[in-house]
């Protein structure tokens, strides 16, 4: 018999969508030029590039012009952050928040270390940051503004708009990670005053190791990577072919459904927080509407959420404690930190993320089998002892 | 990330518990990832002749835990003291790195406990 699974780890990545398989694979061994030849056979990949351009600039309300191809969310939010530091010509100074990703949280660290000044802003207790403390924050030498549009673990939106529009007043580089939120949410980089933007293809059912980076047209980034004349020179390099197809294909989809998925997957989401917060000690992380529609993180006191994983693992039930990028750290997370929860309450932290296939039967599955497992630890813990 | 044995001694965990009589209580916790134990001895005629545990942690310290109370039932108190976490660590089939130094500390509850008897039993 073939083992359960249910899948609501789609903050971690998602299943490719079978349409954007089927797009990718002639890439693969059909259409197999190099977009840069001049023949046949590399123009006709290059228009395929293109085309994956006009389609994420569209899903961005952007120019295709203003789409650079990257390896994914990691590279482009480097490519940003390094890119606008080395342009200067002096030592400046960035504004950010405490619960960055760590693709934006070490490289800011690492620009400290080369002598520009950071500003980590704090959150309050639903992971939310103020436009006023951002407006505070600026000073003469600001050049780069980087916020991420939603928390990745506990699934906060920012004030992403505000934001913009104070970036904007004062000829600050704006940056946003979206890495969660394209394909979940409308966004349009010119309403929301968004200079650039971070994506990645496998946030989205598209494939791994391709994202995006839109940088508003005239905004100076000096590149990572030297070598090559593609993507304008700002990421050089033989494009990912298949990878870019499949992401424009991903995008096309995932955005033109969100009108129709979006308040499925909320009633969902709200469906679980519910069902979940029924057990005694659970506490909701995050914001309780201004969230990702498939974000749910909950905090089961007096356990720790690696053990009720793997033990939903047992159950056929995949989820995750905290971004998956730092399940190999034992410190609690720094965004758990970042909104004030205490050691083990951080460290009782369980995301579920939703999203392509989830159904209300998988809800039925995992109400039945969380409490049974959490009762079980609890019946194990010194803390939930003494309590009691 | 967990061999068969580790998951089996997770899922079903050995001598869980409290002892209201116990003869020594013995804690230790991992400040680092925040996972805690609690050790209950009973002691007769200088041997552990029973033994349970309450621990706060991950899938590796609760495993740990309830290995090691299966090696040292019925052992001398000499005996239990030269059991290291190394020791159960392998009982355990091995653990994976991160987790030796975080979560393997079930022998060192056990010597608190051994110690926190010894102490009040030199008091007497």
């Amino acid at each position: 018999m073939t083992k359960k699974l249910i899948y609501m780890d789609h903050g971690a990545t998602t299943p490719v969508r079978e349409e954007v398989l089927k797009a990718m694979l002639p890439y693969f061994n059909e259409y197999y030029g190099n977009p840069s030849s001049l023949h046949a056979p590399g123009r006709e990949v290059r228009r395929a590039v293109e085309e994956a351009r006009q389609k994420t600039a569209a899903a961005l309300g952007a120019k295709p012009e203003e789409i650079y191809f990257t390896s994914g969310g990691t590279e482009s939010n480097n490519l940003v952050l390094y890119g606008s530091a080395e342009k200067r010509a002096s030592a400046g100074h960035i504004i950010t928040t405490g619960i960055e990703h760590h693709a934006v949280f070490d490289v800011c660290q690492d620009l400290e270390k080369r002598g520009h000044r950071v500003t980590y802003l704090p959150v309050d207790r639903y992971g939310r940051v103020s436009p006023a403390d951002v407006e505070k924050a600026i000073t003469s030498d600001t050049f780069l503004i980087s916020i991420m549009a939603a928390n990745n673990e506990i699934g906060t939106l920012q004030p992403v708009s505000e934001i913009g529009l104070i970036a904007k007043s004062k000829g600050i580089l704006f940056h946003t990670d979206a890495v969660q939120v394209v394909g979940q949410l409308p966004l349009d980089v010119n309403d929301l005053n968004i200079d650039a933007l971070s994506l990645s293809a496998h946030k989205f059912n598209g494939p791994k190791g391709v994202g995006a980076l839109y940088i508003r047209r005239g905004t100076k980034i000096t590149p990572l990577y030297r070598g090559g004349g593609q993507e304008r020179k700002l990421r050089p390099g033989t494009e990912n072919v298949p990878g870019i197809v499949g992401l424009g294909k991903a995008v096309e989809l995932s955005v033109a459904e969100i009108p129709t998925k979006r308040a499925a997957t909320e009633k969902l989401r709200d469906r679980l927080i519910a069902g979940l917060l029924k057990i005694d000690d659970v506490i909701l992380n995050g914001h309780p509407e201004e969230r990702l529609p498939g974000n749910i993180n909950v905090s089961f006191r007096h356990i720790e959420g690696e053990s009720v994983l793997l033990s939903l693992d047992l159950e056929g039930i995949a989820a995750s404690s905290g971004s998956a990028c730092s399940s190999g750290s034992l410190e609690p997370s720094h965004v758990l930190k970042a909104i004030g929860l205490d050691h083990p309450t951080a460290h009782g932290s369980v995301r579920f993320t939703l999203g392509l296939g989830n159904s209300d039967a998988d809800l039925d599955y995992t109400l039945e089998k969380i409490p049974l497992i959490v009762e079980r630890l609890r019946n194990i813990s010194p803390t939930y002892h003494s309590r009691q | 990330m967990y061999n068969e044995k580790v998951v089996d001694h997770f899922t079903n965990p050995r001598n869980v518990g409290e002892l209201t009589d116990a003869d020594a209580i013995g804690e230790t916790g991992s400040f680092k990832c925040g996972d805690t134990m609690k050790i209950f001895l009973k002691v007769k005629d200088n041997r552990i002749e029973d033994i349970k545990f309450l621990t706060f942690g991950c899938g590796a310290a609760i495993a740990s835990s309830s290995m090691m109370t299966e090696m040292v039932k019925g052992k001398t108190l000499d005996e239990a003291m030269e059991i290291s976490n190394k020791d159960v660590s392998d009982r355990l089939g091995g653990l994976p790195p991160l987790k030796l130094h975080c979560s393997n500390l079930a022998a060192d509850a056990l010597h608190d406990a051994i110690n926190n008897y010894r102490k009040s039993h030199e008091a007497v």
